[in-house]
């Protein structure tokens, strides 16, 4: 009943070409950027920012970087932790490297040197498809890390390996406190979901789905096939570029080649499945999903464990945790195979006709 | 969706906000970030079995430390940098109050945290692990690489060769064999100096993670035919180096690990092929030390223990957790001597302490621990306070200590320390403290 578009009349051009041509979702989506930039921010405590929102922040625009790449042009890549490195690595060493450089600046040219090593590593794609192109962008995932590791100057000649993100100052103001690093963080993620929300709707997102549901049929109407799979490894590289070099300025402060494994790609990989391949939102569900899921087992099993006069110790709560985690996984994907998005919108379909279904 | 979002964030504030329950006043609180499960969770039952053992043994047997009973939180970080972090910020709010050091025994987590406990002024050691050039303490007030260093180690290694040599290494060769993160990598600089100081010929193989397959790292040995390998492995790397040795028929006894590169864990699955392998150490192994019997007997006695594997006890690994449980404890004794006996220490009473510590042979001797661990003398200057290892060797069923304390060469590798963490004070832009000024 309120969420219907019944009597909202287009009149011109530009009502019809916005972002979110429903009312109630731009209401919606105002809200929530209310509440993320200026309830949170007044509420939430350090633990809150430091170990939650932010990462979740970082591990969406990653997993955004991702879905653009997999979920909107259909190219299965296994390399996004390394791309994540390649940006991290390339913030700091701007960074260090060039006296001055605004750290907005830096984090933009992280994102496209990442950028770039995301072509390079996309070139496969032309000629490779699905699970053999996965197993081309592993090759990104192992040379990069690889790569980091074996030349001393990417990391400054650190006898360990180890770089330690420089302070963030912009206009003279240095972002030191989990909340304002939370509200770089999201001022960044926000912008940037935004645009990937435009784009994708534009004619290049078009191109990348039509590349995706069918390569030779999206020839023939005149896609050109080179400019479009590259330039989503680009954007899509671009996006996980940026996301690395926040992971280590504004969350974890450290970062080390290893830290960017496989294993970290695989989860950005389920974030989309989760979340939903080929939708910005579902992005932000998936990384909710396997990031703040475990961390909630973690606090709740314990006291459940209590209350129930479980003698449960710490390893055993693990355990269970992984064990409840995977089943949580097994039954989201056979419920609903595309995702926590895919809910979402049918939950929303189910208010458009409420309370007459038919 | 937002909604729902909206209401589990509120269920989690309300269970985080549960969990920050009131502290009584006379209690000494203690953040724990351990690891039971993942890659290396039987490494972390028996260290931290050992931790938490020591602890309970205190508050057993003293009645706390003049009074104030320990009491700890253990969250689990699976060795994940990330994990670690948020288990970090879980336990800040209670260790703000009252904090015994933080041990993240794991060198990521601790270059993680490294900024964090400082801008919180909680104390963090790192014993025989972690950020190296924190030995500097004008640089990193809250963070302490205690006993010895991955440099010291590696230098002490050298002097041991050296002995055995007759005091000369001349035209020697070493291979450096080592686990290619920050933890092996450390090593390589302090090795370095030795070589050009010593003349020996040193060539460094790095082993990719995890380190189950060396077929090639080891035919390049073959090749080279050094005097000894010198091995910086961790978990499952260390039993395949073994394997990797005997197969292509590199002597054990001239292969020489570190102190992750030496425990139960890593001789007895590679069989026979450990016999006469030697490892560094800055604890011992047995049950013979008057401490570990003790505390098998009052905590287990009690049925507080710890540990469900109770063969556990008396291994290099949980010695170490008590041993680092020793220091941990000696330091908030040393804090109340200053701040008032019989009160709860705040993290920045017990970084002082932790920065004037003195546990002499002596006291070690009280506490029951003489020879588990060596002395220990920390200043602002030397966050390290000791230097010293000894060198083992397995026998095929337990570990012989075959060496007394051996100090790496400090003149030589303490200004390396000094001149990284210059480095880190320029990039961070840190002014270092006058150390001449501190108490």
């Amino acid at each position: 009943m309120i969420y219907r578009e019944a009597g909202q009349f287009k009149t011109s051009y530009a009502a019809d070409q916005q972002l979110f041509p429903i009312r109630q979702d731009r209401i919606g989506v105002l809200i929530v950027l209310a509440v993320a930039f200026l309830a949170i921010p007044a509420v939430a405590s350090e633990y809150w920012f430091s170990a939650i929102l932010i990462p979740f922040l970082i591990f969406s625009l990653a997993a955004l970087g991702l879905n653009i790449l997999t979920g909107y042009a259909g190219q299965l890549s296994l390399g996004s932790a390394a791309f994540m490195a390649v940006g991290a690595y390339a913030a700091y060493n701007f960074q260090l490297r060039i006296e001055g450089i605004p750290i907005l600046v830096s984090f933009a040219c992280a994102g496209l040197t990442a950028a770039g090593v995301g072509i390079l590593f996309g070139l496969p794609s032309l000629w490779i498809k699905g699970f053999y192109l996965a197993v081309a962008t592993l090759a990104a995932q192992f040379f990069i890390v690889w790569c980091l590791t074996k030349f001393p100057w990417f990391s400054n000649h650190s006898s360990s390996g180890v770089i330690s993100a420089q302070k963030i100052v912009i206009f003279g103001h240095e972002f030191a406190s989990p909340r304002e690093k939370y509200l770089l963080v999201l001022t960044l993620v926000a912008v940037m979901a935004l645009a990937a929300k435009n784009m994708v709707r534009s004619s290049t997102g078009r191109a990348w789905m039509a590349v995706r549901d069918m390569d030779v049929a999206a020839e023939v109407i005149g896609i050109r096939l080179m400019p479009t799979k590259l330039l989503a490894f680009a954007v899509s590289s671009f996006y996980c570029g940026v996301a690395g070099a926040l992971y280590a300025f504004c969350y974890l402060g450290s970062v080390e080649p290893d830290g960017f494994s496989l294993d970290m790609s695989f989860r950005i990989l389920f974030m989309i499945i989760i979340g939903g391949a080929g939708s910005i939102l579902g992005s932000f569900l998936g990384a909710a999903f396997i990031l703040l899921l475990p961390i909630f087992l973690d606090i709740a099993l314990p006291r459940m464990a209590g209350l129930l006069g479980l003698p449960f110790s710490n390893a055993t709560v693990s355990h269970i945790q992984i064990l409840l985690f995977g089943t949580l996984i097994m039954f989201f994907l056979i419920v609903e195979p595309h995702g926590l998005a895919r809910l979402w919108q049918i939950g929303k379909e189910k208010l458009r006709l409420w309370p007459f279904p038919h | 969706m937002f909604k729902s979002r909206k209401s589990v964030s509120i269920a989690a504030v309300s269970v985080v906000l549960l969990a920050q329950g009131a502290l009584a006043a006379e209690e000494q609180f203690f953040p724990i970030t351990s690891y039971r499960v993942g890659p290396y969770g039987a490494n972390g039952q028996s260290f931290f079995g050992g931790f938490v053992d020591y602890l309970n043994y205190v508050n057993i047997k003293e009645g706390g430390v003049n009074g104030v009973k320990l009491v700890w939180e253990e969250c689990e970080t699976e060795y994940n940098n990330a994990k670690g972090i948020e288990c970090y910020e879980r336990l800040k709010d209670k260790a703000k109050v009252s904090s015994g050091p933080i041990h993240p025994m794991s060198t990521g987590i601790s270059y993680a945290l490294i900024e964090k406990t400082a801008a919180d002024k909680i104390p963090m050691a790192m014993v025989g692990y972690g950020r190296t050039d924190a030995v500097d303490g004008s640089v990193f007030p809250y963070a302490f690489p205690l006993v010895t260093t991955y440099q010291m180690q590696a230098s002490a290694i050298v002097k041991f060769i050296k002995e055995k040599e007759k005091g000369s290494l001349a035209g020697k060769k070493i291979v450096f064999l080592y686990h290619d993160s920050a933890y092996g990598k450390e090593p390589i600089v302090a090795l370095q100096e030795e070589a050009k100081l010593n003349k020996f010929e040193l060539t460094v193989i790095p082993v990719a993670h995890p380190g189950n397959e060396q077929g090639a790292q080891w035919l390049q040995i073959r090749q080279e035919k050094p005097d000894y390998v010198v091995f910086w492995g961790w978990g499952v790397m260390n039993q395949t180096a073994l394997k990797a040795a005997q197969k292509v028929g590199f002597p054990r006894e001239k292969m020489i690990g570190s102190w992750w590169a030496g425990s139960e864990e890593d001789t007895v699955p590679a069989g026979d092929a450990a016999k006469g392998y030697m490892s560094a150490t800055w604890n011992v192994a047995g049950k013979n030390v008057p401490l570990i019997s003790d505390i098998e007997k009052v905590v287990y006695g009690a049925g507080k223990g710890n540990l469900q594997d109770t063969s556990k006890i008396g291994t290099i690994l949980y010695n170490r957790g008590v041993s680092v449980a020793v220091l941990s404890v000696e330091a908030i004794r040393k804090a109340q001597e200053k701040y008032g006996k019989g009160k709860a220490m705040t993290g920045e009473q017990v970084r002082w302490a932790m920065e004037n510590l003195n546990i002499s042979n002596a006291r070690l001797k009280q506490i029951g621990a003489v020879d588990l661990l060596p002395e220990i003398k920390t200043s602002c200057d030397n966050h390290e306070g000791s230097g010293q290892v000894k060198i083992q060797q397995w026998d095929g069923t337990k570990w012989v200590v075959v060496s007394n304390w051996i100090e790496g060469n400090k003149a030589l590798i303490h200004p390396l320390f000094k001149a990284s963490a210059k480095q880190y004070a320029t990039e961070k832009g840190i002014t270092p403290r006058d150390c001449s000024k501190e108490s």
